[in-house]
């Protein structure tokens, strides 16, 4: 990471007795595409506010390079902010929108037409330039809210859940230019999202919030094979949680489930510890026999390049397992899991977790 | 467009009922009074002719419409007192309506930034003079500006000033009591679309660089512009024909258009020069309305 130009310290934020940021303590380097994931109502939104200048904590700094931003207003901040709404002017045309934040610095006619000519390329917009907001499309709109965000060469980006109000198809394609944009542009993005495919898809690094709080900041590979909580396991991506005690003996460990045996890699926990791994579905082995843990499939889904198998492995264990494209396995049918010694993440017990985790298997 | 559709008999008459409305009781009325204003004056009861008569054949109406005259209308133009009133009529409207809109204007911000469950109370305390009689709440601006007034007593006692000012019976005053009573008409426009406007509008602005002024010039006031436009045109048309607040606020010096209608209605009988003054009136604010639906017709032709 360079050196970083946003820094979040320590900032917490209370609207009434609601806490929406509790003690979050964040960096963005230069150049970064950074992304707030977690559920709504997880302060993503209020933290993204807060560096935009719309909220200000109650405690804690944000210095953007290097410099505290509390007490600048949001017209004087270097960070422009992509609306989730838009929030396109519609008593001005495309140009003119495109043009406001230059317009309020200042800058010369010729300036503004050469820059805004350039965004409007940019964003495939060329022939717009004088269509009202009112008789552009959907993706029209996020690309002119894009531009004008861009348009003033802010040092940062925020994006609210840009992607959200498009459509399937377009969500992909945009992902992709938003993505080019950032490369070409050079400029910090820091998008906020509930979306973890989104998060994963765009990101250099992840910060995963839930209720006011950060529980892990890592890249995308990281966030998905090596969730630091038991929450981020199961926010982002599926995942099966086995529950278990931890057995040492010397460099290898396993966990020791009701089930069997899972070897796992080497870690902090003490022996005998309680501890659950969390491991993807594709990660699991399928196989008809041989080794492994025995188990009936008691049912799938078709997925296309996999196959999803809800298989029991114990009288009231269900794990979820990725079948490779090709094999195809009946209900009943007996299998047999296997689990390599990297393919889970070992979480340390936290309590009161339990029940939190809808999305994740049971 | 969907393919067109014979209408019901039902159908009809609903889209039927407000034309013979305004057939029937604005139409009617002012044909009444276009055909006064072309008739000749005359020492008579009606004071005007000709009379058409029931008994009249199509004949008959033809050769009394010979006698029709413009003389009425000619008078309006070269009698200095009808452009004096008119001028003065529209100046006076002119500016109560710019002070109108610069008084409404910060509390229509005020009602639409004000917390959603204040809104309801605000919009019922703009209204609440609607409850008291326009002529009680007209009369009682003249104790207040009047010399033995309470304003003027109130400066005297304070020490501000040593003689009362001249307030009440002059043109100040009749723009302070259509300012006051015409306020309602302009904030409830003004709210309705202030409170319409996406605050993320101006968040948008500010983020882009707008101090709190520009973002006010640039965003907020352009966004409003409807609802200026609406306020001030029911400000500004009733205004012009005003005839109580000049009456009792103005004294005889305030020469408004609506006043020199009724007297030359009541007082010097001459029906034909009042009809002319008023068809004029019509014509005269009904420029201001149809260059606004020439605009707002242009501006959707655009948005096709």
């Amino acid at each position: 990471m360079n050196a970083p130009l946003l820094s979040i310290t320590n900032v917490s934020k209370k609207f009434g007795a609601v806490v929406a940021l509790e003690d979050v303590s964040l960096h963005v380097g230069a150049g970064e595409f950074f992304a707030l994931l977690g559920p709504s109502g997880c302060g993503k939104t209020t933290l993204m506010r807060c560096i935009a200048g719309f909220e200000s904590p109650d405690s804690g700094t944000i210095a953007l390079n290097g410099l505290d931003l509390s007490g600048v207003p949001p017209y004087r901040r270097p960070v422009n902010m992509m609306f989730q709404s838009y929030a396109l002017f519609p008593h001005l045309n495309v140009f003119e929108n495109i043009a406001f934040g230059l317009r309020r610095k200042g800058e010369t006619r010729d300036a503004i037409e050469a820059r805004v000519s350039e965004l409007l390329a940019m964003t495939q917009l060329s022939n717009f330039g004088h269509r009202r907001i009112d008789e552009l499309s959907g993706g029209q709109k996020q690309r002119v809210a894009l531009a004008r965000a861009l348009a003033p060469r802010p040092k940062m980006l925020l994006l609210d859940e840009p992607l959200g109000a498009l459509d399937r198809k377009l969500r992909e394609e945009t992902q992709f230019q938003l993505k080019e944009i950032q490369r070409l542009m050079q400029t910090s993005f820091v998008i906020v999202t509930h979306d973890q495919d989104e998060a994963l898809a765009l990101a250099d690094r992840i910060a995963v919030m839930r209720a006011g709080r950060v529980e892990q900041v890592a890249g995308p590979m990281e966030i998905y094979d090596k969730p630091a909580t038991r929450f981020v396991a199961g926010f982002v991506g599926e995942t099966n949680f086995i529950e278990g005690r931890l057995e040492r003996n010397g460099g290898a460990a396993a966990l020791v489930a009701e089930f069997g045996r899972i070897p796992c890699e080497p870690c902090d926990l003490p022996d005998g510890a309680r501890a659950t791994l969390s491991v993807r579905p594709e990660r699991i082995g399928v196989a008809r026999e041989g080794e492994g843990i025995a188990g009936l499939v008691e049912n799938f889904v078709f997925r296309g390049e996999t196959t999803l198998l809800r298989v029991r492995v114990a009288e009231n264990v269900v794990l979820r397992a990725a079948a490779g494209y090709g094999e195809r396995h009946a209900i009943g049918d007996p299998v047999r899991l296997s689990f390599p010694p990297d393919a889970g993440a070992l979480l340390a017990e936290e309590p009161g977790d339990e029940g939190r985790n809808e999305r994740a298997a049971q | 467009m969907s393919a067109r559709r014979r209408l019901s008999l039902g159908e009809r008459l609903v889209i039927a009922a407000p034309y013979l409305w305004i057939g029937a009781f604005f139409l009617a009325p002012m044909l009444l009074v276009a055909k006064i204003s072309v008739s000749q004056s005359a020492l008579a009861r009606p004071p005007y002719r000709p009379i058409f008569e029931f008994s009249d054949s199509l004949a008959d109406i033809w050769s009394k419409a010979q006698n029709f005259t413009l003389d009425s209308y000619r008078a309006l133009i070269s009698d200095t007192l009808y452009v004096e009133s008119y001028l003065s009529s529209l100046t006076i409207a002119a500016v109560s309506t710019l002070i109108t809109l610069i008084v409404a204007y910060p509390f229509a911000l005020a009602m639409a930034r004000a917390p959603e469950r204040m809104r309801p109370i605000l919009i019922g305390l703009a209204a609440a003079p609607f409850w008291t009689s326009f002529l009680i709440r007209v009369y009682a601006w003249i104790a207040l500006l009047k010399d033995e007034g309470l304003i003027n007593n109130a400066l005297i006692a304070l020490g501000v000033i040593s003689a009362p000012l001249q307030m009440f019976a002059t043109p100040g005053a009749v723009v302070v009591g259509i300012v006051y009573s015409y306020l309602p008409f302009m904030l409830l426009p003004l709210y309705a679309a202030l409170e319409r406007q996406d605050p993320s509008l101006r968040e948008a602005a500010a983020d882009l660089g707008a101090s709190p002024a520009q973002v006010f010039l640039r965003v907020t006031l352009p966004l409003s512009r409807e609802g200026v436009i609406a306020g001030a045109l029911l400000v500004f048309i009733p205004a012009v024909g005003e005839f109580v607040i000049p009456d009792l606020l103005g004294g005889s010096e305030t020469l408004m258009i609506g006043r020199t209608l009724w007297n030359d209605f009541f007082s010097n009988h001459d029906w034909p020069a009042a009809s002319a003054a008023a068809i004029a009136l019509v014509a005269l604010l009904m420029i201001p309305l149809l260059l606004w639906e020439r605009a707002r017709l242009r501006e959707g032709e655009r948005a096709q």
